[in-house]
C-alpha cells in the first residue's frame, strides 16, 4: 500500500468504465491500456547529450532515436521531437516515475508527469493494416517494428507506435478525446470487417 | 505536395500548417532607438516574390518542429526544407 492508497476514490479509465474497453473483430482486438505510467522528457537548450547519458543510465538503455520507440526492461520510451521524449513504465510500480526521472536527469532536463494526459489503445491481430490505413497517412505497410510516428487519427494528434508490423501497434491520443479516438477506431474496423 | 523534413523524411503538406514569411526569424530588437520603425517594417511590410520564397512551416500533425521552407511560388518546387531551429541559430538568435 502506498501513502496514498487510502482515499476510497476509484479511479475510472479514460473512457470512463472500470475496467479497460475491449472490442473484438474477427482478426482484430482493440483495447484500452490503462496501467502504464508516463512522463516527458525535453533537454534544455544544448544538454541534449547530457539528458541522453542521464536518462540513458535511469533507464538502463538508450533514448529512441527520431521516429522510434525502444524498451529496456519494465521502461519504453518514445521519440516525439526534437530533444523531446515520452518515457513509459507500469504505473503501478511506478506511480512517482516523473519525479525519479527529473531526479536523475538534473538540470539538463525539464520532465512532465503526463499519466493523466492521454489514452492508449493497443490494436492487434491480422487485419491491423486495413484498419490503420484507414485511419490515417502514416505508411504502416512499410514500417517496422520500433516505428513511432506522430500523425493524426479522427483529426486528433496521435503516436502510432508498432511492435510487430501488421500484427500489433499502440495508438496513443489525448485523454480528453479518448471516446472520439475509440470511436474512430472501432468505426474503421467495422468498415473493414 | 511533399515536404522533405530534415529529420523525418518526405511528409504530406496536409500534416503541415503555413505561418509566413521566413524573416519573422528575424525578430528586431526592441531597445533599439527606431525600434517602432523596425516593428512597423517587421510587422507590415513583406516581399512578395514570383519564384524562390522562404517560408515557415509547423509540423502540427508531426513532431511539432518549426521549418523553413524554401519553395518555388511559381511552380510550387520545395527547393530545400531546415529546421527553423538551426537556420535561428545560424543568425545568432539562440542565447
Amino acid at each position: 500500500m502506498g501513502k496514498f492508497d487510502n482515499h476510497g476514490l476509484k479511479a475510472i479509465s479514460p473512457l470512463g468504465g472500470h475496467e479497460p474497453r475491449a472490442d473484438t473483430f474477427t482478426g482484430l482486438l482493440i483495447r484500452e491500456v490503462t496501467d502504464r505510467a508516463l512522463a516527458s522528457l525535453a533537454a534544455r537548450q544544448g544538454q541534449a547529450e547530457a539528458v541522453k547519458s542521464t536518462a540513458a543510465s535511469y533507464l538502463g538503455g538508450s533514448l529512441p532515436e527520431p521516429a522510434s520507440w525502444n524498451a529496456n526492461g519494465v521502461f519504453a520510451a518514445w521519440w516525439m521531437g526534437p530533444d523531446l521524449w515520452m518515457v513509459s513504465a507500469p504505473h503501478d510500480s511506478h506511480e512517482l516515475m516523473a519525479a525519479d526521472l527529473k531526479q536523475a536527469v538534473g538540470d539538463a532536463g525539464s520532465v512532465v508527469e503526463q499519466t493523466d494526459g492521454w489514452c492508449r489503445f493497443d490494436m492487434e491481430g491480422p487485419r491491423c493494416f486495413d484498419v490503420l490505413e484507414r485511419l490515417c497517412n502514416a505508411n504502416v505497410r512499410s514500417g517496422k517494428a520500433g516505428d513511432a510516428t506522430r500523425t493524426s487519427m479522427e483529426h486528433l494528434g496521435v503516436f502510432l507506435l508498432c511492435q510487430t508490423p501488421g500484427q500489433g501497434y499502440s495508438i496513443v491520443g489525448p485523454r480528453s478525446s479518448a471516446a472520439s479516438l475509440h470511436h474512430a477506431l472501432v468505426a474503421a474496423a467495422k468498415s473493414v470487417i | 505536395m511533399i515536404i522533405n523534413h530534415p529529420i523525418l523524411g518526405p511528409r504530406d503538406f496536409q500534416e503541415f500548417t503555413y505561418l509566413g514569411d521566413a524573416s519573422l526569424i528575424d525578430r528586431p530588437d526592441w531597445q533599439a532607438d527606431n525600434a517602432a520603425d523596425q516593428f512597423h517594417d517587421y510587422l507590415y511590410l513583406r516581399d512578395n516574390p514570383a519564384g524562390e520564397h522562404r517560408e515557415l512551416w509547423f509540423h502540427e500533425q508531426g513532431d511539432r518542429s518549426w521549418l523553413v521552407v524554401t519553395r518555388n511560388t511559381v511552380t510550387h518546387e520545395i527547393l530545400n526544407v531546415e529546421l527553423a531551429r538551426d537556420v535561428a541559430r545560424a543568425r545568432g538568435r539562440s542565447k
